[in-house]
């Protein structure tokens, strides 16, 4: 079965929520800018479903939301742990501070889209991981 | 009767003719793999080229081979040009792997050539987490050789 019979119920969702889809190498590529997290949830949940496992190494999908702006507030949204922030952006920078979970924190820039630079209420700035912060 | 004999000369001459000229201009721009997935239509000597051409070079390289077959009028080209996929470098996987893996311990990924490979323990709440943010670094590839627990 080719990749556009397999992931045709992806392809079609994608391609309505404006995302670029195209096939290489006997991979199938999915990228662009999802206007909400709910859209590359419901992608997801729809890849989940054709592939459980993640495991058939034949679809590569990066979808970037981009609801957020430089000087919002966005939401940590950590398991239960508090969430680093760090003087640069890696985990091999050193800690400057802490924000706790459910926590809200300003949005100052997105340094790129895993770490996003943010200020917590307390006057403490620093790069947080991106994937925490909603 | 004339009018006849003067339509089917017309097709005999035209309908083969057509068909020659496509059969060459397929030959002509098969040349590289940026070519690969174009196809060509002839009617009436002009040539309307389809498909996805990686580089705007390559789509108009596509023309002008076209446009070189022997009873080509002129050329039609309908091709759209996508880039290649835009792969992270090794040592910028690798740096954003470390981060994307830190907080799930069980997981170690490697990296060769752009493709990332997950080995270890997941719990199957975390796997879509884990996957969602390596496909967000924009690998060729992602083996999951993972156990799911």
């Amino acid at each position: 079965m080719s990749l556009k019979e397999k992931y045709k119920q992806l392809i079609d969702a994608a391609t309505d929520s404006g995302m670029n889809v195209r096939e290489q190498d006997n991979v199938l590529y999915i990228n662009g800018e999802a206007t909400n997290g709910a859209t590359k949830d419901n992608l997801w949940n729809i890849y989940g479903q054709i592939d459980p496992d993640f495991r058939a190494s034949d679809v590569v999908m990066d979808v970037n939301v981009n609801d957020t702006m430089a000087g919002t507030k966005v939401k940590v949204n950590t398991d239960k742990s508090n969430l680093n922030i760090r003087k640069g952006p890696g985990t091999d920078q050193p800690i400057v501070g802490k924000a706790a979970k459910d926590e809200m924190v300003t949005l100052i820039s997105k340094s790129n889209d895993q770490w996003w630079l943010v200020r917590t209420d307390a006057g403490e700035e620093g790069y947080a991981y991106a994937e925490y912060l909603s | 009767m004339p009018l006849i004999l003067f339509f089917s000369l017309f097709i005999i001459s035209c309908g083969p003719k057509d068909a020659d000229i496509k059969a060459s201009v397929d030959k002509a721009i098969q040349v590289d793999n940026g070519m690969a997935g174009i196809t060509s239509s002839v009617t009436d000597g002009v040539v309307t080229l389809s498909g996805e051409c990686d580089s705007e070079a390559s789509k108009a390289k596509c023309t002008d081979l076209a446009k070189s077959v022997k009873g080509v009028k002129s050329v039609i080209n309908n091709c759209t040009v996508q880039m290649p996929v835009q792969v992270s470098p090794d040592d910028r996987l690798r740096q954003n792997l470390t981060d994307a893996t830190k907080d799930h311990p069980g997981v170690t990924a490697s990296v060769s050539d752009g493709v990332v490979t997950l080995t270890g323990n997941i719990s199957r709440a975390n796997l879509a987490k884990l996957m969602k943010s390596v496909n967000d670094l924009q690998p060729k590839k992602v083996q999951n050789q993972l156990t799911i627990k």
